[in-house]
């Protein structure tokens, strides 16, 4: 690129922040002019950057992020992840007791492995690998699952438990960020505590760690015996580190990848059960932003607690990269990967910025809906997931782009400022350009039903509040921070319990995950989510917007042990927005623990 | 020495104008760095600073190179999260034992260098019965507000910002050669913190 060209672009990235900057601080002319950044006539002073935390009084200015070398958008097609296959064999043979002896950082046994012994069996290895984000920006190294971000998808089915030997092999050089250690969590697993990646149960380099996946319905082993409730069947999952205090260093780094989940409905096979786009027409993505220094290496802002946001704009670790598809309908795997940002993705069509373009939400968090919801736009939170249909079909020949356009400017949450089509961040790019081929998935337009909401009357064992908030620069929850050695309270298995989530402060948001069940949302700010929202869903991640209060329902079912509360702004996370909390045969009654 | 940047040596010198290029906010480093002084130059200005023992350092050369490390703000008269901070601090350094002063070494730097002088501090410090390892710190203002920044003890919002009995009660703890970053509130219970700082410690086989 010649370089000429890559200053103005510069200059026109800078500007556009420099306005959204302006437009967030919520500076009148008066201040701008009083802080030089309006001239007598009314112009913006030009300059190479400007914070809305710029007002300093003592005149040091704050530190902000790098801005990004320039790369060109949509050069690159959008990587498919590979389907991780299995192993005929591991030597030593799995066991239920942690094998120390052989390496294993594991420490407690595997609850399940006896009723339900692995039917496959995996082997995959953490390690650095060299990257490229961008043709134009250098090689680089990354952390990735089998040196691979994101990382290979596990393609699973109910029935069919596996079990996976993860390996480290990081090294101690980590390039500036990055912490060797690591506890992989699989994302809304209905998985036993030892398995499940629980912050704390981290293994060193040249360790491995056995992780059992029942793949079970929860209910199976109390409500639903012996299958389980399928109405709580799981279907978009993802793993990533989960290392205490390094999650979001680890997670920026590659260590992250999808996990899906198949049943006799949701079946892989567009033909039978519920008729889902499947094969080549069901495509999972990691939706991404993160920023480069200037020798274009990628930059993580260590001593940041707010939030960290990111200039580029990624999925599957592709800057804005294109898919060529056929005019007719596709699955998308919708995944906000952090590490902070809030997305609202709508299809723009840039010859016709005035057009609604309308698709299908059908699952929530990876969890289908009762039916299929019409939708211009969806948000995500981070580690939220949105299964959505698109159909292609009326755009064949055209090019059309899923757009973020909710306005961010600070790591703590997003502004309530939607952008005008055509200015938010165009992320990917859909070229309409291969022939038609045969559909035979199911028109969402004509209401398919999927699994029916599990009931939520049942009357609460406990109601516990737990309230989101910040002290002297602190995370929190209920004025504590995470330790890994002390459950905060004692969930009793197989009870239902109402909790409490609440944000007194309108400066941050938190997408709260809770680990090992899945919640329906009873209430936000006293409001039940309308049926045929999509918010009347089964979730594992819910976001708490300003001077909100959310009631959801669980039912804890089927294992024991240790799992964590956390806000899944991963800076938040390690900045000890997080508790313990633990199942057992006997639970407590804290109301605010 | 690392060479100082145009805005360190503004901010050494208190001028608070914000014209041009300062207000990028930004450190570019020379290309071909290291990732490690990528990291000191972004993060670790090397400001010369004075012990409670009344020693002149230097704040990257002799306080962090090389070393793991635990670092608070904090000023001798605060009265709100303060003491249980340095209380939780003392269990720590106890915890921790002949490794603080060893490799380990905690710094509490003052938010007041114009009220805590070395006297002051060590007054503080033996007040609450800190040990040898654990170093109190004052400056010059303008050196201390820049350390104060680059190490991310700041509130976002310019108002809380401004308001000392709110601020910043986070810990850093870090191994500066390993380049491992963490931070934990310092009304963390201590033995959680003490399992945090070991977390960053020399792997098998290097030295300690």
């Amino acid at each position: 690129m010649p370089k000429a060209s890559k200053k103005r672009l510069k200059e026109i990235e800078n500007a556009a922040k420099n306005r959204r900057e302006i437009i967030e601080a919520n500076l009148s002319r008066r201040d701008m002019m009083k802080m030089g950044l309006l001239t007598g006539a009314g112009m913006l002073v030009p300059k190479r950057g400007l914070s809305a935390r710029w007002r300093d009084p003592q005149g040091v200015v704050p530190l902000d992020n790098p801005v990004s070398p320039p790369t060109r958008p949509f050069i690159e097609p959008l990587p498919i992840m590979p389907i991780k296959q299995p192993v005929a064999s591991l030597t030593p043979a799995p066991t239920v007791n942690p094998n120390t002896a052989a390496g294993e950082g594991r420490t407690r046994p595997h609850q399940a492995f006896t009723q339900l012994p692995p039917r496959k069996l995996y082997e995959v290895h953490q390690t650095p690998a060299q990257f490229s984000f961008s043709p134009d920006l250098p090689l680089q190294t990354i952390w990735g699952f089998d040196g691979q971000f994101p990382g290979p998808t596990y393609i699973a089915r109910y029935g069919e438990p596996i079990l996976i030997r993860n390996f480290n092999g990081l090294t101690t050089n980590n390039g500036g960020f990055g912490k060797p250690s690591v506890s992989t969590h699989l994302h809304n697993g209905h998985t036993p505590s030892e398995s499940d990646g629980f912050p704390c149960d981290f293994f060193e380099i040249a360790q491995f760690y056995d992780q059992h996946y029942p793949n079970k319905q929860a209910g199976f082993n109390s409500t639903h015996p012996p299958n389980g409730d399928v109405n709580e069947s799981l279907s978009t999952l993802w793993y990533h580190d989960h290392r205490v205090d390094f999650t979001a260093q680890n997670v920026y780094k590659g260590l992250t990848g999808f996990y899906l989940l198949f049943n006799q409905f949701d079946t892989g096979d567009e033909t039978t059960g519920f008729h889902l786009p499947s094969g080549e027409f069901d495509v999972p993505l990691m939706f991404n932003d993160k920023v480069f220094d200037s020798s274009g290496q990628l930059f993580f802002d260590l001593f940041n607690t707010d939030g960290i946001l990111g200039d580029k704009f990624m999925v599957n670790g592709k800057i804005q990269p294109f898919f060529q598809v056929h005019p007719r309908r596709y699955r998308f795997r919708c995944l906000d990967a952090g590490p902070s940002r809030f997305w609202e993705l709508f299809l723009t069509d840039l010859n016709n910025l005035n057009a609604h373009n309308m698709f299908w939400e059908i699952a929530n968090d990876g969890n289908l809906l009762p039916r299929p919801v019409q939708i211009e736009s969806f948000r995500l939170g981070v580690a939220e997931r949105k299964d959505v249909i698109i159909d292609f079909t009326p755009f064949a020949g055209k090019s059309i782009y899923f757009e973020n356009r909710l306005l961010q400017t600070s790591g703590r949450g997003p502004t309530s400022t939607i952008l005008a089509p055509g200015q938010g961040n165009l992320t990917m790019r859909f070229d309409v350009a291969l022939p038609p081929v045969a559909d035979h998935s199911v028109d969402p337009a004509t209401m398919p039903q999927f699994y029916a909401l599990p009931n939520k009357t049942a009357a609460p064992r406990v109601t516990r509040t737990f309230r989101f908030e910040r002290t002297n620069g602190q995370w929190a929850i209920n004025g504590k921070f995470v330790d890994c050695d002390a459950p905060r309270f004692t969930v009793q298995r197989n009870s239902v319990e109402k909790w409490v989530l609440q944000n007194n402060s309108g400066g941050w948001q938190h997408p709260v995950h809770i680990h090992f069940e899945e919640h329906q949302i009873l209430k936000r700010n006293g409001v039940a989510p309308a049926v045929g929202s999509e918010e009347n869903s089964r979730k594992d991640v819910v976001r708490l917007q300003f001077n909100e209060q959310i009631e959801l329902f669980f039912r804890f079912r089927d294992f024991l042990g240790r799992h964590p509360m956390h806000c899944h702004n991963v800076v938040h996370e390690d900045h000890a927005m997080m508790l313990r909390w633990d199942i057992d045969i006997v639970g407590d009654n804290k109301t605010t623990p | 020495m690392p060479r100082i940047t145009r805005r360190e040596s503004i901010a050494m010198v208190g001028l608070s104008s914000l014209a041009g290029d300062l207000a990028h906010g930004e450190d570019r480093p020379a290309k071909g760095k290291t990732s490690r002084e990528l990291i000191r130059d972004r993060y670790f200005p090397n400001v010369s600073l004075l012990t409670h023992e009344g020693k002149e350092v230097r704040f990257y050369d002799d306080l962090i190179k090389d070393k793991i490390v635990v670092i608070n703000f904090m000023y001798a008269e605060c009265e709100g999260i303060c003491p249980g901070i340095t209380a939780n601090l003392v269990k720590v350094q106890k915890a921790l034992g002949d490794r603080i002063g060893r490799d380990i070494f905690m710094y509490s730097i003052t938010l007041k260098p114009d009220r805590d002088s070395p006297g002051a501090l060590k007054e503080y410090a033996e007040m609450h019965g800190a040990k040898p390892g654990w170093t109190f710190l004052t400056g010059k203002p303008g050196d201390i507000e820049l350390l104060r920044r680059r190490l991310g003890f700041v509130d976002s919002d310019p108002e809380v910002d401004k308001d000392k009995s709110q601020h910043i009660g986070n810990v850093r703890y870090g191994n500066e050669a390993l380049q491992q970053w963490g931070a934990c509130p310092g009304q963390a219970n201590p033995t959680w913190i003490v399992k945090l700082i070991s977390g960053v410690d020399w792997p098998k086989g290097m030295r300690s």
